[in-house]
């Protein structure tokens, strides 16, 4: 039984964000969840999948974040709990959703979760989502821990129910990715089968029913605002006259920086939880009893401006500083000795004893660095390296728009094979503009599962508008960096998976593309020659590169390759493997330990690929 | 019996795959066993893919799931240039466990630069904390049955040290309860072989006491 299922009321358990706000959902009784799996936010999905094979709740992998959001709408409208989470990014795809849904409502509470990135570990930007409730004008709460990520997401769907609203729950990867002791609440049973209630010129956004919709989330906004002033998730503590706003996990290093430098007692802390609507009474009452106010929050000025809006509403003159001046930035994470610095500076305390040892001056020089890598085996890598070879061989120039994926690692030296991306589903849609605009010979990658999310329109387009450029799907399966979860092109499907399978081939020739090859990648010679048969074709043309993600072939198996390689001493040391292929098992050894290359056996897979074009490579017996 | 104002911080570090999260995450398991309210903070996503994975548990009276330059009190170190990297984390206090067990980065792999020395780097670290232990744990994590065991004995050897508010029974006990049944052998040779490696006076280069 899913984890998240047992437990005794009342017991404490160590959660990963994630899992409080999955469990959190459960104990307000969530009926259905969809997802498109994005770091941070994916392990909330992943328990629901785990807990919708145990139970009655109704759980999909969505092809992408604006289908999740819908299929949780259609749901909430006919009265059943919904849930939609996503990474921030998602969100601007779900976004058109989004700005409307506040319009026609809900009527069974619908959830969304954003989970912004700050730092961007895992992501192409790190925009504050907090302006999207704004933007919609529905109810935003945001936890600082993952207790808090429980509570607020077991609070967040009877918000929702009362006003009529969706609301969202807007975390960051350290509520995501933290875990904590969270104590557990009553499991209620799931509600019956849903009712679709017909009200057409309340639920079909045409202008007519649209501009009176608009009037009434406005209406709906001013209760959200009572909500807000009454929330417990918003805290004033303390009496001193210095002021000290916080939310999310900034508030968490407030709260640490207050109590180890000792202010308690000079300062008032107002910890938001509840922030949008803002809670203009709790704030006017705050900004009333304090000399000046510090702004602690991660990214945008969000809270910061709407203090200041209020200030000025009210007449009050008092000081409020935020991000600049402060040394608060609008960029990447906090963290609890920065934010103790900052307050410790803004009220004139005396500074800190000694900074740190520095590693890299004490070695005297920078340490060799240590970027992520595409994996031992990866087929990912076996394409690249053959498009790189082909090219080579024809003496053609490729400029490479690529996608969000393991593959965007093909970056990195040496494969070097990334020139251009945007978001999801950039790589085919940029590939027209850049190969109409200059005529070069493009060569855009995308995955299986990012093809679903967002190629096919774009695909459609490209062949629509008789666009020049070869797209190379890297079809390994399943969505492989954000933890392997099913998509419609999903090969093997896990154990018991429900979803009906879509493969790739037919997906692209149904939607009318003439030149298509399929490969698998680890099959050099195979691979290169249509490679180089799809590189001086002209027009659409799209290769599809089959062949699992192994690491995910063998969780869901079981199985491992048995086979290891070994270089055969000594080999000459051409370098090219080193140089235009990188497998991580691959190394020279220094020259005190006298030089030559060698397969590290602990690292190997065993994917046969480099001994098909290096003749000093040679199986070796695996003991 | 603890006091209220107890607080610990612990930094991890190592290389993706090298089972930096179990670890974190067994040290909380412990910690709330113990009726502290631990935090774990993890790496997730693509910087795992043969990158560094840093990951936090801190314990007591503390909010703030992160470990800021200067402020770790302990550094379990899972590969040499990694745990070196991470002395910006230490203070004059801080217990270094260190894997001397090196991973080759990209650049050096093509020899684009050499890999530290990792007597050297360790005789650099030793005036800046305030013990440090360093020992083979890959070695022994083979010798248990997995070169995976890597995090079993560093937790064994942490466990020995006493620096913990909880016994190395605990610990060992998380170790029984939360890892896959099918390695739990494997995983308590590597914690026994962890402990015994903490016990050897030669291990340690410089000493440290509770």
């Amino acid at each position: 039984m899913s984890e998240l299922l047992s437990g005794r009321p009342g017991e404490p358990r160590l959660l990963l964000g994630n899992e409080a706000i999955a469990r959190g959902a459960l104990e307000a009784g969530v009926a259905l969840a969809a997802t498109y799996p994005g770091t941070p936010a994916s392990e909330i999905g992943d328990r629901f999948y785990e807990i919708s094979r145990q139970t009655d709740l109704v759980f999909e992998y969505s092809v992408n974040e604006k289908v999740a959001l819908e299929v949780a709408a259609g749901a909430a409208a006919a009265g059943w709990r919904a849930l939609a989470s996503m990474k921030h990014v998602g969100l601007n795809v779900a976004a058109d959703a989004l700005m409307t849904l506040g319009y026609v409502g809900v009527k069974g509470g619908l959830v969304i979760v954003s989970a912004d990135d700050p730092s961007l570990f895992s992501s192409q930007n790190e925009q504050d989502n907090r302006f999207y409730a704004k933007m919609a004008g529905i109810p935003m709460l945001e936890p600082a821990n993952p207790q808090e990520a429980k509570d607020m997401t077991r609070a967040a769907f009877a918000l929702s129910e009362e006003l009529g609203l969706p609301v969202l729950l807007r975390t960051t990867t350290r509520v995501n990715h933290t875990r904590g002791a969270v104590t557990l609440g009553e499991l209620p049973p799931r509600s019956g089968p849903g009712n679709f209630v017909k009200n057409p010129f309340q639920l079909v956004m045409v202008p007519a029913v649209a501009r009176e919709a608009h009037a009434r989330l406005l209406a709906k906004q001013a209760m959200a605002r009572q909500k807000a002033e009454d929330s417990p998730f918003n805290v004033l503590q303390g009496n001193g006259p210095w002021g000290l706003v916080a939310s999310g996990v900034a508030a968490a290093y407030t709260a640490d920086a207050l109590s180890e430098l000792g202010l308690k007692d000079r300062v008032t802390f107002l910890k938001l939880g509840f922030t949008h609507p803002l809670p203009e009474g709790l704030i006017a009452h705050f900004l009333s009893k304090v000399e000046r106010v510090l702004v602690v929050e991660e990214l945008e000025p969000y809270l910061e401006e709407g203090l200041r809006g209020i200030a000025q509403a009210r007449g009050l003159t008092l000081p409020i500083q935020g991000k600049g001046e402060s040394g608060l930035s609008r960029l990447y994470e906090y963290h609890p000795g920065l934010v103790r610095q900052v307050i410790s500076r803004y009220f004139g305390l005396p500074a800190e004893d000694t900074p740190p040892a520095d590693p890299a001056a004490l070695y005297g020089g920078p340490l060799p660095d240590r970027p992520p890598n595409l994996c031992p085996g990866c087929p990912h890598r076996a394409m690249y390296y053959a498009v790189k070879i082909a090219l080579k061989d024809l003496g053609m120039e490729g400029i490479f728009p690529t996608d969000i994926g393991c593959y965007t690692l093909g970056l990195l030296p040496p494969l070097s094979m990334a020139d251009f991306l945007i978001c999801m589903g950039s790589s085919i849609t940029t590939a027209c503009g850049i190969s109409r605009a200059t005529g070069q010979k493009v060569v855009a990658f995308i995955g299986d599962s990012t093809f679903f999310h967002a190629g096919l329109t774009g695909l459609a387009n490209a062949v629509h508008n008789r666009h020049d450029l070869l797209l190379i799907i890297l079809d390994n399966g399943t969505t492989a960096m954000t933890g392997h979860q099913p998509h419609p092109g999903v090969s093997p499907p896990p154990p018991g998976y429900p979803g009906v399978h879509l493969p790739i081939p037919r997906v692209v020739k149904a939607l009318g593309v003439e030149q298509v090859w399929v490969v698998n990648p680890l099959k050099y010679q195979e691979s290169l020659a249509a490679t180089k048969e799809a590189l001086t074709a002209k027009g659409i043309r799209v290769l599809i590169s089959q062949a699992p993600c192994h690491l995910y072939l063998a969780r869901i198996t079981g199985k491992k390759r048995r086979a290891r390689f070994q270089v055969q001493d000594p080999c000459g040391e051409c370098r090219h493997c080193l140089e235009d292929f990188g497998c991580p098992a691959m190394a020279l050894k220094p020259p005190e330990e006298g030089g030559g290359m060698y397969i590290d056996q602990e690292l190997c897979s065993g994917c046969a690929f480099c001994v098909q074009w290096c003749e000093h490579i040679r199986p070796v017996k695996v003991s | 019996m603890k006091s209220p104002d107890f607080k610990m911080r612990i930094f991890l570090t190592g290389v993706g795959g090298q089972g930096t999260l179990l670890a974190s995450r067994l040290l909380g398991e412990a910690a709330l066993a113990a009726g502290y309210s631990p935090l774990v903070s993890e790496t997730h996503g693509m910087a795992q893919r043969g990158g560094i994975v840093v990951s936090t548990v801190v314990l007591g009276n503390l909010e703030s799931p992160l470990i800021s330059p200067g402020e770790a009190d302990i550094l379990l170190g899972f590969e040499p240039l990694e745990t070196f990297r991470a002395l910006d984390r230490c203070h004059s206090r801080t217990l270094v466990l260190a894997n001397t067990a090196a991973i080759i980065p990209y650049s050096v792999a093509i020899g684009q630069c050499a890999y530290p020395q990792v007597k050297h780097l360790l005789e650099l670290m030793e005036p800046y904390v305030g013990g440090l232990l360093a020992f083979d744990a890959s070695v022994l994590a083979r010798q248990a049955g997995s070169p995976l065991a890597v995090n079993m004995v560093l937790l064994g050897a942490l466990g020995h040290t006493k620096i913990l508010p909880f016994p190395p029974e605990a610990l060992e006990e998380v170790v029984r309860r939360k890892t896959n049944p099918k390695f739990l052998d494997t995983n308590l040779i590597a914690f026994r072989l962890g402990r015994e490696a903490a016990a050897a006076p030669q291990n340690w280069r410089k000493a440290w006491s509770p």
